[in-house]
């Protein structure tokens, strides 16, 4: 009983030494890199993400975000850091308030508007559909009468074009 | 007769996406109007008076207000562009100019790594007092949109020259001249 009791105790102080120290190391979020954040950071002189610039200042930007990963922070810490110094415009994703929002905006309008568009047009497109399939062709024009000549020689034509096909 | 509301409902939509294009063109275009009003002679206030910006070295902020009184050549540069190491020691010729006359040239940062304005301050031995626009708080008030960029303004505050471009010392000398002329200038 004593000894199981010892053994209950070690194992308490066991895990009560080694758990705090290792949670945090197993949930220590993925070291960042620079080619992790490239593409979500603009190059705020020439208006396109670091991953496709090429100018001094995308290059001095490359150097400082190199900088911050060198100082251990986090891919969230060096997006806040960098917005913090330089503005919301500094990173890829385009800010959700003011004529930016724009961006978020305009292509669910569009979306709506064209299936709305769909939704209205369709049935009509529908209700006109039987119609021309009565007038004969795609077109609507009806066939002409073909004479017993003319209709021979079509059967000749397509007769031919069927060996030639063989 | 009954009325289809789609193609109205197109047409206001089609018109909606054309407004904002528009608007998103004329929003980006320069805008000149501090440079045809110095053109035409006349000495329009400087904007942004009110603007506090971080130094580079050490702690605080400060206003182009603060400077009312004196001659200042406000230039806009950063470590990545050129012409601006190129026209740095004609300011640093300006500034010791100026400094006999209670002046100053003004140095602003534009989008540049603190770090790297830190060397250019101390490879160039910049002497005036440079702040940071990282956030570009004071520079689209000047329209300032490229680089280097500079302002000359008045005991008032008033622009009386303007250089969109790497600065020239005979740019400076006369613009220098003018702002000490500009004290009786309506």
């Amino acid at each position: 009983m004593r000894r199981a009791l010892l053994t209950i105790l070690a194992a308490l102080l066991l895990a009560g030494g080694l758990g705090p120290a290792a949670v945090p190391a197993f949930a220590a979020p993925p070291r960042a890199t620079l080619d992790d954040l490239e593409d979500e950071v603009m190059c705020d002189t020439c208006n396109v993400p670091l991953n496709i610039a090429d100018s001094p200042r995308a290059d001095q930007e490359r150097e400082e975000i190199r900088d911050l990963i060198a100082q251990g922070l986090t891919k969230d810490e060096i997006k806040a850091r960098l917005r913090d110094r330089y503005g919301p415009q500094i990173l890829a994703l385009p800010p959700s308030d003011g004529f930016s929002l724009a961006a978020y905006l305009v292509p669910v309008a569009v979306a709506v508007a064209l299936v709305a568009l769909l939704l209205a047009l369709l049935p009509r497109w529908r209700r006109r559909a039987p119609g021309a399939a009565a007038g004969g062709v795609a077109g609507g024009a009806p066939l002409p009468d073909l004479s017993p000549a003319d209709a021979a020689r079509l059967d000749e034509d397509l007769a031919r074009w069927d060996r030639g096909r063989r | 007769m009954k009325r289809n509301g789609v193609p109205i409902v197109a047409a206001v939509l089609a018109l909606a996406l054309v407004a904002l294009l528009v608007y998103g063109v004329v929003a980006r275009r320069d805008d000149t109007s501090l440079d045809d009003q110095v053109k035409r002679g006349a000495r329009p206030p400087a904007p942004g008076l009110g603007v506090a910006l971080p130094a580079l070295e050490g702690p605080g902020r400060q206003r182009l207000a603060d400077l009312k009184g004196r001659v200042v050549v406000l230039n806009f540069w950063a470590s990545w562009c050129g012409p601006c190491q190129r026209e740095a020691p004609a300011l640093e010729r300006a500034q010791k100019r100026l400094e006999r006359s209670g002046g100053t040239v003004v140095g602003v940062t534009y989008k540049d790594y603190p770090k790297r304005s830190r060397e250019f301050v101390r490879r160039y031995g910049v002497s005036y007092p440079t702040l940071q626009d990282a956030k570009l708080e004071l520079a689209p008030k000047f329209g300032t949109n490229k680089l280097p960029e500079t302002f000359v303004l008045d005991r008032r505050g008033r622009v009386v020259a303007i250089s969109r471009g790497e600065v020239s010392p005979a740019f400076l000398d006369r613009a220098i001249a003018r702002a000490d002329r500009a004290e009786d200038a309506a």
